[in-house]
C-alpha cells in the first residue's frame, strides 16, 4: 500500500490533502452530519414503539397559551408582578423580626464593649459601623431573597423560563441579540455578578458581550430593597394602606419593565455601532413541563443562590460600614467629611433631581448596592451611625424632612435602576470578557444613561412646574 | 494501565482539564443533550460529593463529583449539555476534547427516552471516539406517560454497547447503572460499538485520507474518526490534536514511533 501512496508524514500535509478533498466535495461537512442523522433514524426506528396518544397535547395546549402573541406578554408581566407582590408582602414580618433580634444583640455588644473598656472609636467602627451595617444588610436582604429565589427557581423548574426566552426571542432578534439573553437577565434579578457569569450560555462572542454590557439594567437583589422601600413610601403612600403593597408591586414591576426596555434599546444601539453584526441562529428547545422537585428547589435557591449573594454582601458591607462610620465621624471644621463631600456634589446632583447626599451614597455604595439606603439615612440624621428604619412611616418622615418630593423619589429610583454596576459585577465582567475596555464600558454605559434619563426627567418636571 | 501510564494520565487530566483524580480512582465522563436529566443522574450518583469550577481557560462550567461502588472510587465529570460534539460551540469543544483526549474510563451518555432519535446522534458520535461507552436511556417514566415504549434489548444489540434504562428522578435503574460502570471500568466488559455507516461519497473521501492518518496517529485515537474531523475542516480539532498529542504541524515523531 505504501508503495502506491506517496508517504505523507506531517499533520500539515494531511490537512492540506483534506482541504483538497473538501474543495472538490463542497458539501462533505453537511453530508457527514446528515449521515449521522440517518444512522440515528435507522437505529431509533425499530427500537421505539410509539402509540398514538393525546397525552402530549396538554403541554402543547399550554405552550400555545403561554407563548401566544396575545397572551404571552400579559402572562409574563402578571407572573412577575405576583412574584414581587409575594416577595414584598411576605418579607416585611421576617425582616422586622431579624432586625429586632440583631439590634437587640447590638445593644448587648455595646454593653460588653463598655465593660471591656474599649475606646469609643473602636466601639464606633466595630459595632456601630461594621456590625450595624451587617445587621441591616442581613435583615433587609435575607427575607426577600429567601422568598424571591425559591419562587423564581420554581418557575425555572416548571420549565416556564424557556418559554419566556421564546416569547422575547423575536424582540432580541430585532435588536440583533440572542434570545437567551433573557435567561441571563433572569439571573441578574438575583445578582448582576451571577447574571454576568451566566452570559456564557450565549455562544456567539458578540451577543455574549451585549448581554454582559446590559445585564446591569435588571435590578439585582441589592437594589430591590431600595426600590421597594421608596415605592412603598412615595407611591404606595398616596393610596389607602390596604393597597400599598399592590401599588408598590406595580411600581417595582414597571421599573423592571423599564429596565428591560432600556436593555433592548442599548442592545440595539450596540449591535449597530460597537458590536456590529447579525443575530446568529440558535436552537431554543422548549423542554417538557416537569413536576418541580421541591427539595432541589430549596437547596438550589437557598444554598446556591441566597447564601452566595448574602455572603458576598456581608464581605462588602462590613468594610463599607466601617469606612462610612469614619467619614461621618471625622469632622473638618463644623461639618463631617461626608457633609463636605455632599455639599461639593450638590449642584451636580440637583440637576439630575437628586441631592448631594443621595449621589454620594450611590458612590459609596459602589462595593455593594444594598448599603445605599442605610448610608443615606445615616447622612441625613448625622447621628454617626447607620439607622435602622423601624417602620416605613418613620423613614418617610426622615426623607420628607430632608426636602424629598415625588420627583426626588422618582429620580432616585431611576438612578438606582440605571446606575453603574457594583464592584463584584464589574469584577465578574472583567473575568468573563478578559478586557479592560469592555469592563470600562460595562461601567460607563449605565452611568451615562442614568445621568441622561434623570436629567431629562428632573428638568422637564421643573420646567412644567410639576414640583 | 501500568503505573507510569496512570501517572501520565493523571498529569494530563490535571493539566489540561483541571481534574484531580486520586490514585486508583476511575474517571467517568457524563455527556448528554440539554434537558435530558443529566444533572439529575449526576446528583443521584454523586450526592453532595461535588464541586464546581471552570474548564481551564474556558468560560464553561465544570462540575465534578465522586462516589464509591464495591470499594472502588469513581470520579464523575459532568460535561456541558450539547446536541453534538462536532465542536461548533465552545461547549461542544470542551465535551469532545475531554472524551477524546481526557481518556475517561467510561463515557456515560444520557439520552431522553421521549426523543430517542434526536438524542442518538450524540451517542453515535461518542461511539466513534471511544468503545468505552454506556448508554443511559433516562426519563423512562415520562416516556411511559407518553405511551412510548423502547425495546431496550434490541437497542443494546443494535448499538453494541451496554444500555441501561433509568428514571433518575425516582432512582429507578441507578443500581444497574453503577454496576455497569463498575464492570466496564475494571475491564470486565469491552463493547464493540456499532460504527456509523457513511454514504459512498463520504466513504470514498475517508479511504483517500485514512492510510496516512493511521500512520500519523497510531493507536492514540480512532483514525477513522480523526479522518472525518479533518475532512470536516474542523480547525479547533486540529489545534486540540496538536496540543494534546504534542503533535506539532511538522512533526514526524509519531510516525517513526509507529513504524
Amino acid at each position: 500500500m505504501s508503495a502506491v501512496i506517496k508517504p505523507m508524514t506531517t499533520l500539515e500535509e494531511i490537512c492540506t490533502e483534506a482541504e483538497k478533498i473538501r474543495l472538490s466535495n463542497p458539501d462533505l461537512g453537511d453530508k457527514i452530519v446528515s449521515d449521522i442523522y440517518q444512522n440515528a433514524e435507522m437505529i431509533a426506528g425499530p427500537a421505539v414503539i410509539k402509540n398514538s396518544t393525546d397525552s402530549r397535547s396538554w403541554d402543547h395546549k399550554l405552550d400555545d397559551i403561554l407563548t401566544s402573541r396575545r397572551l404571552g406578554y400579559p402572562i409574563m408581566f402578571a407572573l412577575l408582578s405576583i412574584i414581587f407582590w409575594i416577595t414584598i408582602a411576605g418579607a416585611n414580618v421576617p425582616s422586622q423580626m431579624i432586625a429586632d433580634t440583631l439590634f437587640a444583640f447590638q445593644d448587648q455588644l455595646l454593653i460588653w464593649f463598655e465593660l471591656a473598656g474599649a475606646p469609643s472609636w473602636l466601639t464606633g467602627i466595630l459595632v456601630l459601623g461594621m456590625f450595624r451595617g451587617l445587621a441591616w444588610v442581613i435583615a433587609v436582604m435575607l427575607p426577600p431573597m429567601a422568598i424571591f429565589f425559591p419562587l423564581f427557581t420554581l418557575l425555572e423548574d416548571l420549565g416556564y423560563l424557556p418559554r419566556v426566552a421564546f416569547n422575547l426571542d423575536n424582540m432580541f432578534r430585532r435588536c440583533r441579540a440572542c434570545g437567551k439573553q433573557i435567561l441571563t437577565m433572569c439571573m441578574g434579578f438575583g445578582c448582576n455578578a451571577a447574571g454576568v457569569v451566566s452570559c456564557r450560555i450565549i455562544d456567539s462572542p458578540r451577543e455574549r458581550l451585549i448581554a454582559v454590557l446590559t445585564n446591569n439594567f435588571v435590578p439585582c437583589n441589592g437594589r430591590f430593597p431600595t426600590l421597594i422601600a421608596i415605592a412603598t413610601i412615595f407611591m404606595g403612600g398616596m393610596v389607602v394602606s390596604e393597597l400599598q403593597t399592590a401599588v408598590a408591586s406595580v411600581v417595582v414591576t414597571s421599573l423592571v419593565v423599564l429596565g428591560i426596555f432600556v436593555t433592548f434599546a442599548v442592545s440595539w444601539a450596540l449591535s449597530h455601532t460597537l458590536l456590529k453584526g447579525e443575530a446568529s441562529s440558535m436552537v431554543l428547545e422548549l423542554p417538557p413541563y416537569r413536576k418541580p422537585q421541591l427539595g432541589a428547589i430549596f437547596y438550589r435557591s437557598l444554598i446556591d443562590r441566597t447564601i452566595f449573594v448574602l455572603k458576598r454582601a456581608i464581605i462588602m458591607a462590613a468594610p463599607a460600614g466601617a469606612i462610612t462610620w469614619l467619614l461621618a465621624n471625622i469632622y473638618i471644621g463644623e461639618i463631617s467629611i461626608i457633609g463636605h463631600l455632599a455639599a461639593w456634589l450638590q449642584p451636580f446632583a440637583y440637576a439630575i433631581g437628586l441631592d448631594g447626599f443621595i449621589l454620594l451614597t450611590f458612590i459609596l455604595g459602589l462595593p455593594a448596592n444594598e448599603i445605599v439606603m442605610p448610608i443615606l439615612l445615616m447622612c441625613y440624621l448625622s447621628t454617626g451611625q447607620m439607622m435602622e428604619y423601624g417602620t416605613l412611616e418613620e423613614l418617610r418622615d426622615i426623607l420628607i424632612n430632608n426636602n424629598w418630593t415625588w420627583l426626588t423619589a422618582v429620580c432616585t429610583m431611576l438612578f438606582c435602576l440605571l446606575h453603574w454596576p457594583c464592584t463584584t459585577a464589574l469584577l465578574s465582567a472583567y473575568k468573563e470578557t478578559g478586557s479592560k475596555k469592555w469592563t470600562f464600558l460595562t461601567f460607563l454605559i449605565p452611568t451615562v444613561i442614568a445621568f441622561i434619563v434623570c436629567f431629562i426627567v428632573a428638568q422637564s418636571a421643573r420646567l412644567l412646574n410639576l414640583v | 494501565m501500568n503505573h507510569s501510564a496512570t501517572k501520565e494520565h493523571h498529569k494530563l487530566l490535571s493539566e489540561h482539564f483541571g481534574i484531580t483524580a486520586i490514585p486508583g480512582q476511575f474517571t467517568v465522563a457524563l455527556a448528554g443533550n440539554p434537558n435530558v436529566g443529566k444533572s439529575t443522574v449526576f446528583n443521584a450518583l454523586t450526592g453532595l460529593h461535588q464541586h464546581t469550577g471552570n474548564w481551564p481557560g474556558k468560560t464553561v462550567d465544570n462540575a465534578q463529583g465522586s462516589f464509591t461502588y464495591l470499594d472502588r472510587s469513581f470520579l464523575m465529570v459532568d460535561l456541558p449539555g450539547t446536541y453534538s460534539i462536532l465542536a461548533h460551540t465552545i461547549e461542544e469543544q470542551v465535551a469532545r476534547d475531554f472524551i477524546c483526549f481526557g481518556k475517561p474510563d467510561v463515557t456515560l451518555v444520557v439520552l431522553d427516552a421521549t426523543c430517542l432519535e434526536r438524542n442518538l446522534n450524540l451517542a453515535l458520535q461518542v461511539m466513534e471516539i471511544t468503545p468505552k461507552i454506556i448508554v443511559c436511556v433516562n426519563l423512562m417514566d415520562e416516556a411511559e406517560k407518553k405511551n412510548i415504549k423502547i425495546d431496550l434489548s434490541a437497542l443494546q444489540k443494535d448499538l453494541g454497547v451496554p444500555v441501561v434504562a433509568t428514571a433518575a428522578r425516582s432512582g429507578m435503574g441507578l443500581d444497574t447503572l453503577r454496576q455497569k460502570l463498575h464492570e466496564m471500568s475494571i475491564g470486565l466488559c469491552t463493547p464493540t460499538p456499532r460504527q456509523i455507516s457513511y454514504s459512498s461519497e463520504v466513504e470514498n473521501a475517508i479511504q483517500q485520507l485514512l492510510p496516512n492518518v493511521s500512520r500519523l496517529i497510531g493507536s492514540n485515537l480512532n483514525p477513522r474518526w480523526v479522518t472525518l474531523r479533518l475532512l470536516d475542516g474542523d480547525q479547533a480539532f486540529i489545534k486540540s490534536i496538536s496540543q494534546y498529542l504534542n503533535l506539532d504541524l511538522h512533526s514526524t515523531r509519531l510516525q517513526e514511533v509507529a513504524v
